[in-house]
């Protein structure tokens, strides 16, 4: 059976610090903060790189790809998810290197595997953001 | 410079109730503060330093005014379920600094009944990116345990045996909030609440609390009542801040052998460990950690009987977190307090380890994604 496919989309707070990693998103895009110096993602979104202590931090698209880590199906949602009756809590690896908590869509929770390949789905919430959700690319598109 | 026999732990109090409906969050700490003074024989008045984690209130002021107490020195360190283990350490080192004599550390909590609304997602950095996507507690470790069976091959019939021997402990525990033996297959067909883990997977959720009174040598010389020598303390914060966090362990990696190399204590010379119990893959991944097995092997291990009464170690003969008590889902303060009464002999009688004379005691913080580790080692006054 398919996952829900319409889970909440719960606003995220967005400060100037993060605003282009929201904005992107909101964009279709996945733009992460990279340290300047180090040349590496930074993960969560933040404009400070905690390797060297640069506060230059550069924002770049990435392919919106990667490969899953773990997943479970939460029964038991709390806050907005209170009533969504089942939904796919993931963690993803991007190709880019960061490992980032998402829902995984558009997919039968039975048919996921860790090491499956996915892509980044784009998710309106509020004005000013989208939620980073992604799907399982199927086979035969690899 | 080392905390090593520097402070004792004079009194130890569990509230023993698991819900407390008419009382308010103070009033459980002030039970809990006037229980571990009594057991030590001190009272309010002796206490010149106190810890708390802070969260009713402002501050560690707000109850520092209601117990009406002066201290010296204050502490509100919050580091979640682990914060209380923490407590300790600082107190001790505070007390080997000369700063404070008699060290008071209380919790209180009204959790019972209470739904989990939306997260805060403005005032904590990492919150925006996470808790938009129905991040839960049992999620975040259901998580972790998938990771795990990924990895090593563990099996939801060895989660089992965590919450099957913990509950074995429980039935002798007249306080705790479930006493009933359970089976693997019990909690393998208890409905599922993040899969792989099914709800007897997961700890109790209670009202109460405890309280902690740590002290300098001369005055637990000084007091009638048996002490415990504070041996070790190490914390880790684990977290993703520099790349990938791994879902596989915990922060007792580096905080465990740091606290047992304080101690002077080899592994092998601990009589009993109370191992923070939040879900089942929490005290399997914790063990690995230890080293009281192989990682990946942690399965296995509980599976063989090892945190029975005459396994490798005993683990939390209280009946834990997934059987006794959490108070305000933070368990850190009970595992000492569990601590404290077998190196007294003081457990129940069917669950005291025999001759115990080192014991352990660790608290888990937080979840997967960033973790505070605190682990405490504990031993027998004469230690």
């Amino acid at each position: 059976m398919m996952a829900h496919n319409q889970l909440p989309t719960p606003v995220p707070f967005v400060s100037p610090e993060t605003e282009p990693y929201w904005s992107g998103a909101r964009a279709g895009k996945l733009v992460l903060p990279h340290c300047a110096a180090c040349d590496h993602p930074i993960w969560y979104p933040k404009a400070f790189c905690g390797d060297c202590g640069s506060l230059a931090v550069e924002w770049r698209e990435a392919s919106g790809l990667g490969t899953l880590y773990s997943f479970t199906e939460v029964h038991r949602g709390e806050g907005p998810y209170r009533e969504t009756a089942g939904f796919v809590l993931a963690l993803v690896d991007l190709d880019e290197g960061a490992r980032v908590l998402t829902n995984i869509v558009e997919a039968d929770p039975a048919e996921l595997a860790i090491g499956q390949r996915v892509r980044a789905v784009f998710q309106d919430a509020g004005d000013a953001a989208a939620l980073v959700r992604f799907s399982p690319i199927p086979e035969q598109s690899k | 410079m080392s905390i090593r026999g520097k402070a004792y732990i004079a009194g130890a109090f569990e509230h023993p109730l698991r819900d407390l409906p008419q009382h308010s969050v103070q009033q459980i700490h002030a039970e809990c503060a006037i229980g571990a003074l009594a057991d030590a024989g001190l009272s309010l008045r002796d206490v010149d330093g106190y810890f708390s984690t802070g969260q009713l209130g402002f501050g560690g002021v707000s109850m520092t005014e209601y117990l009406g107490l002066k201290p010296w020195y204050v502490d509100a360190t919050f580091v979640g379920g682990s914060s209380y283990l923490a407590h300790v350490g600082h107190a001790a080192a505070a007390i080997a600094a000369g700063k404070c004599k008699i060290a008071l550390i209380t919790q209180g909590a009204k959790v019972r009944g209470v739904i989990r609304g939306p997260k805060h997602t403005g005032d904590t950095p990492e919150f925006p990116f996470e808790t938009v996507y129905g991040e839960t507690n049992a999620g975040i470790y259901a998580l972790a345990a998938r990771r795990h069976m990924h990895e090593f091959g563990t099996t939801a019939e060895q989660l089992a045996a965590v919450k099957v021997a913990a509950a074995n402990y429980a039935q002798y525990n007249p306080d705790a909030l479930l006493r009933k033996p359970v089976t693997i297959e019990d909690v393998v067909n208890s409905p599922m609440i993040a899969d792989p883990l099914h709800r007897l997977d997961c700890c109790v959720v209670t009202d109460g609390g405890g309280a902690i009174v740590v002290v300098a040598p001369e005055i637990a010389r000084d007091l009638q009542r048996q002490s415990v020598k504070i041996l070790g303390h190490a914390e880790f914060i684990k977290h993703s801040g520099n790349g990938p966090n791994d879902f596989t362990s915990t922060g007792a990696m580096v905080s465990a052998p740091r606290a047992l190399a304080e101690a002077g204590v080899a592994l092998g010379d601990v009589d009993y460990a109370s191992i923070y119990d939040s879900f089942t893959i929490t005290v399997i991944m914790t063990l690995e950690d230890f080293g009281f097995c192989k990682k990946g092997q942690g399965g296995a291990f509980v599976a063989s009987g090892a945190l029975g009464l005459d396994g490798v170690i005993p683990v939390n003969t209280d009946g834990g977190g997934l059987c006794n008590n959490h108070p305000g889902y933070q368990g850190g303060l009970v595992k000492i307090v569990e601590a404290v009464r077998q190196l007294r002999g003081e457990a129940n009688s069917q669950t005291q380890v025999r001759d115990c004379a080192i014991a352990v005691a660790h608290g888990t913080g937080g979840g997967m994604s960033r973790q505070a580790s605190v682990t405490l080692v504990l031993g027998r006054e004469d230690a």
